[in-house]
């Protein structure tokens, strides 16, 4: 039975939580069970930002996570803090073009993506975030682009909907990095 | 049912409130339970609504009692601080017998504390937290779809009783996203309100609400009747959720977001041939006592699960009665109990 728990984290501004947002409301379009947990303690002033995501075909218990199955990082602060909550066999994908540190485990497959260099030649760096989930539905499957552009449809207002398009193309250079 | 949406706790009370027929918001914004007030703002203006952030707590409440005396569905919310603030205005609520809603998402404490999630207010919410001999109903809603039902659930209960209700729910609940469906038409019941101060077109005589009675043998007959009515609502209105009870080794007691906890520290104990059950309280006023009375005479005992120093353990070591031993397991600060550091506890009552 499918059951992914993630962790998003890195600096406030980088969209660690809308990227959250999208991951789930792509599988609650996909019938899944999703819950999202933002951080919104005072940390979130103070530069990092993180959040909870749970999709599952199971029900969905806590919200939660005290592991993860999956861990994308944006930051290099948020790499040491949350490194070891990976489970044994479970996926590190971080953006290399902020973080100079590799992770030291070996019981777990680290994808490392300079994905906010690859945002900002595409013209905007707001788009890293996205490039980063691109690798984790390839590496997962978590969910599909198909559900992952509805899901955006959904969340993004009207006026951003041409940006589509360039989201689109960002998730799928993640996807094949 | 419509479809589903993809909605904070916080923004799915304030929805819930305006389906139920609630175009009188009063608040002041405090962390983590602001987006209750966001959403309100939004909204309110365009459907013909009041929304009012006052000058403090202490007004917001009062402007609820006004309000609520005219026989309109009112709600304010707030977290523990914020509601520390508002007992005066609650237990003129209770005296005057007014129906309100009253949301509480419950931070870290004691003092100014610190945001995250707790549940420290517990004996405060259905102890009565301000002066005087009076109870209010406190619903406890365990995930966003339940946020919404309670939430609507608690104008048409307050009406029913006139009697302030209480959400009580933590930062997490308030904080987090989950999918909800929202029904095409609520179920709101309609009471006549024939005691509200609302204009009396000259046709009736005039409507007199007040808490103030200094004669004691009208305030001691004004108190029993109170009284009666928080047995009405004991008898009638108990609402519990008993999740794998039968046969358990142990039962948990927790509610709210740890109740989610436990269900997964559940899953745990089963892979390794431990049965843990969950009795989840919904109403913690009134408490679901026949629940713990029930399993006492066939459980090996009890656990009870809190993010507080221990509040809630006490009405369940009431309930059991002495006929179980009850243990307790609690954090405090905003930090969450671990799975693993339940079933630890578990392991350890149960000497496995």
């Amino acid at each position: 039975m499918m059951h992914q728990e993630i962790i998003i984290a890195g600096f406030g501004g980088q969209g660690i939580l809308s990227a959250g947002r999208l991951l789930a409301y792509a599988g609650m379009l996909e019938k899944k069970n999703v819950s999202w947990l933002p951080s919104y303690g005072p940390e979130i002033r103070g530069g990092t930002a993180n959040c909870h995501v749970i999709i599952s075909e199971d029900t969905i218990g806590s919200p939660i996570l005290n592991s993860a199955t999956t861990l994308i990082v944006m930051n290099k602060p948020s790499l040491e803090k949350f490194e070891n909550l990976v489970v044994s066999g479970g996926i590190i994908i971080s953006d290399s073009s902020l973080i100079d540190k590799k992770s030291e485990r070996k019981d777990i497959t680290t994808y490392e993506i300079p994905a906010t260099k690859m945002a900002s030649d595409m013209g905007n760096t707001t788009y890293a975030n996205i490039i980063l989930l691109g690798k984790l539905i390839a590496k997962t499957g978590v969910i599909s682009v198909e559900s992952f552009e509805q899901g955006l449809k959904k969340v993004l207002p009207q006026k951003y909907h041409h940006m589509i398009p360039e989201e689109i193309k960002a998730l799928e250079m993640g996807m094949n990095y | 049912m419509g479809e589903k949406l993809l909605m904070k706790g916080n923004e799915v009370i304030a929805e819930a409130a305006i389906r139920a027929g609630c175009r009188h918001y009063f608040g002041y914004p405090i962390t983590p339970q602001t987006e209750v007030a966001h959403y309100m703002a939004k909204r309110m203006p365009k459907i013909g609504g009041v929304f009012l952030q006052a000058e403090s707590e202490v007004a917001a409440i009062n402007m609820v009692y006004g309000a609520a005396c005219t026989g309109v569905r009112v709600m304010t919310s707030s977290s523990s601080p914020g509601i520390s603030l508002k007992q005066e205005g609650i237990s003129y609520i209770a005296g005057a017998e007014l129906p309100a809603v009253i949301v509480n998402i419950m931070r870290a404490g004691p003092g100014l504390g610190g945001i995250l999630p707790a549940q420290g207010d517990y004996f405060q919410a259905v102890k009565g937290g301000g002066h005087g001999d009076f109870k209010m109903l406190v619903l406890a809603p365990c995930s966003v779809q339940e946020l919404y039902e309670l939430t609507v659930e608690a104008f048409n209960l307050a009406d029913k009783y006139r009697i302030g209700t209480m959400i009580l729910g933590d930062g997490t609940l308030g904080q987090m996203m989950e999918a909800v469906e929202f029904k095409d038409e609520e179920n709101i019941v309609h009471y006549e309100k024939n005691w509200a101060t609302n204009g009396t077109n000259m046709e009736r005589d005039h409507n007199i609400i007040t808490s103030i009675d200094t004669n004691p043998e009208i305030l001691e007959s004004w108190n029993l009747r109170l009284q009666d009515k928080y047995k009405q609502i004991t008898e009638n209105e108990v609402r519990v959720e008993e999740y794998n009870c039968d046969g358990a080794d142990l039962i948990v007691a927790a509610y709210g977001s740890v109740a989610r906890i436990v269900k997964n520290v559940i899953k745990m104990a089963q892979k390794e041939g431990i049965k843990v059950g969950l009795i989840r309280p919904i109403t913690l006023w009134p408490f679901p006592v026949n629940s713990f009375e029930k399993y006492a005479e066939v459980t090996k005992a009890f656990l009870t699960v809190e993010m507080s120093a221990g509040q809630m353990v006490e009405d369940v070591r009431l309930a059991v009665n002495g006929k179980a031993p009850v243990s307790f397991y609690g954090r405090t600060g905003g930090i969450i109990p671990t799975q693993q550091e339940i079933l630890d506890k578990i392991k350890s009552i149960l000497n496995r």
